[in-house]
């Protein structure tokens, strides 16, 4: 089994001066092969460098990480990474993106063609390869980092809100691209977002986490991924069970904030 | 998908003294930036005033033409030397021996500085060595280094390269190293995650992302290096169009001193010209990122 474990992850930032920022404090979890976990929580409570040690660029201050008990230290293909926006290469074309990792690791160029070809069309992308990036739009953009990433077919695809930066509707439709892309490809992923109603959709566990120090607040299960693409995915999210669980983490994620900010009246 | 239809801006529009387009029905134009691209009409206004100027003040005498030649006799002086030469160089030789030193002193610029950028971009022991001694030395004129030049070099072609290449080093390191460092690290990231070796990584994402910023120390590298040309050329020289005017300025060859500026300056914007040019050609994703 290709597990991701984390065990007792701990991160511990020192500033310049001289006082310390506790990042992340004692995070376990193990998410087996083909899952899909999104993180979600206030700024600040480290889902991003949780992200980053998942990735390899950041080494945690204490605890370790493993996907299929091989410890990780350092960034590999094994970890495809999904950015928020800006991480294409503009100076190649779609599919020169696309064959960026086949490229790097000297595959025979037909072999990277083929295999190229096949995800611009999984990405509904067919017949924009020799597009220059920035000729597309964002969220056209963001279909080519999602081809690309899969090009050198990682085990786990991590996400760093990948569609924070997209229109709502633009928004909603690259979500259930990133279900089909869960579906048939059968990758584990774990997804950040800022997004409440994105993390309960797309993740089938997800954790909610809380700041000061970085910590995983509360866990769920969660059925409606692997409902998202049978059903309407606009009646999915107006679903009784779905606006239940959405409010139930928005005023968790409230509660932070309070502790954070002081009373609720303040902020409002 | 929206039909295009060929909107011709009229002929007021091409030379800039109306409006047309998205601009046309604008209400606030005073600080819009998109709004003011300039009046063809009123540009060569300008440059037809002055050559009228030119002309009259040559023709009623309103200056002395020893000072201020008109441009009937400059022309004469130009269709001279560019044929039979002054001092028996040619104009043509002038501007060779000219050209010559700046692409020696701009090319050695270039293939020092862009390497000492790249390194002063990726290593924490190479900024710290270079730091100190680039940023003392930028903002000194070339100029200042000529009495040492001379001292060291004498006034051989050798020393008129050195005070280029000195000219165009600083400016490269700068670009090159602010090219490094303005890459996106994601984009970092990403290449790593795909498998990149550190040396793809460099190849591959750092070098092109600083292409556009090389590009723009090049372009004022080639200008701050023809601006000291003509100056190196004080230095003593059989030939070469600095050396030109200033022998003709000796002699009271008014016409050759201002040929000689004339075309410098032509010379100046084809470059910088030449080099957009280029840049659109090579560069066609710059600020797209």
């Amino acid at each position: 089994m290709q597990n991701l474990v984390a065990e007792k992850i701990g991160m511990i930032y020192k500033l310049p001066d001289g006082s310390q920022v506790e990042a992340l404090k004692d995070v376990s979890f193990t998410l087996e092969e083909g899952r899909i976990l999104t993180l979600l929580g206030p700024s600040g409570c480290g889902k991003t460098t949780l992200l980053n040690i998942l990735a390899g660029f950041l080494a945690p201050t204490s605890g370790v990480v493993s996907l299929s008990d091989r410890k990780i230290d350092g960034p590999g293909q094994d970890r495809g990474m999904v950015f928020q926006q800006g991480a294409l290469f503009e100076w190649l074309s779609v599919e020169e993106n696309v064959g960026f990792g086949p490229r790097m690791n000297g595959r025979p160029a037909a072999e990277t063609k083929k295999v190229v070809d096949d995800l611009l069309d999984i990405v509904g992308l067919g017949g924009f390869g020799s597009k220059a990036v920035y000729e597309l739009s964002g969220g056209m953009q963001q279909r080519v980092a999602l081809a690309r990433c899969l090009a050198n077919d990682p085990d786990v695809i991590l996400m760093d809100e990948p569609l924070g930066a997209l229109d709502a509707l633009t928004r909603e439709k690259m979500q259930g691209l990133i279900l089909k892309l869960w579906k048939e490809t059968g990758k584990t992923i774990i997804l950040v977002t800022h997004s409440v109603e994105e993390a309960l959709f797309l993740g089938d566990r997800l954790f909610v986490m809380a700041p000061r120090p970085g910590r995983i607040e509360r866990e769920y299960e969660l059925p409606f991924a692997a409902q998202g693409l049978e059903v309407n995915p606009r009646e999915l999210k107006t679903s009784k069970e779905f606006i239940e669980k959405r409010e139930e983490i928005l005023s968790l994620i409230w509660e932070m904030e309070e502790e954070i900010m002081g009373s609720r009246g303040e902020v409002l | 998908m929206s039909e295009k239809t060929e909107i011709k801006p009229t002929l007021a529009a091409r030379l800039g003294l109306a409006q047309f387009g998205t601009t046309e029905r604008k209400t606030v134009t005073f600080g819009d930036a998109s709004a003011v691209v300039g009046s063809r009409f009123w540009s060569i206004m300008s440059v037809l005033i002055l050559a009228i100027l030119w002309w009259a003040s040559a023709a009623f005498e309103w200056t002395d033409p020893r000072f201020l030649p008109g441009p009937a006799s400059t022309w004469e002086r130009f269709v001279l030397i560019a044929t039979e030469g002054y001092r028996r160089v040619t104009l043509m030789e002038h501007l060779t021996a000219s050209m010559s030193r700046i692409l020696w002193g701009f090319g050695i610029g270039c293939v020092v500085g862009i390497p000492l950028g790249f390194a002063m971009g990726l290593s924490n022991f190479l900024r710290g060595i270079f730091d100190p001694i680039v940023e003392f030395f930028r903002p000194i004129p070339p100029l200042a280094f000529i009495p040492l030049v001379i001292l060291w070099f004498g006034i051989g072609e050798e020393s008129k390269v050195l005070l280029l290449f000195l000219a165009a080093l600083w400016i490269m390191a700068i670009a090159a190293r602010s090219g490094v460092l303005s890459v996106k690290l994601s984009k970092v990231h990403a290449a790593y995650s795909l498998g990149a070796s550190k040396f793809q990584v460099l190849r591959h994402v750092i070098l092109p992302n600083a292409l556009p910023e090389i590009f723009i120390g090049m372009r004022v590298a080639l200008g701050v290096c023809w601006g000291t040309l003509v100056a190196a050329e004080l230095l003593g020289a059989q030939e070469g169009i600095g050396q030109m005017i200033w022998v003709a300025q000796k002699f009271f060859l008014t016409e050759i001193v201002i040929i000689g500026i004339i075309l410098i300056g032509v010379i100046g914007i084809a470059m910088d010209f030449a080099m957009r040019l280029l840049e659109g050609w090579l560069i066609p994703w710059r600020g797209k990122g």
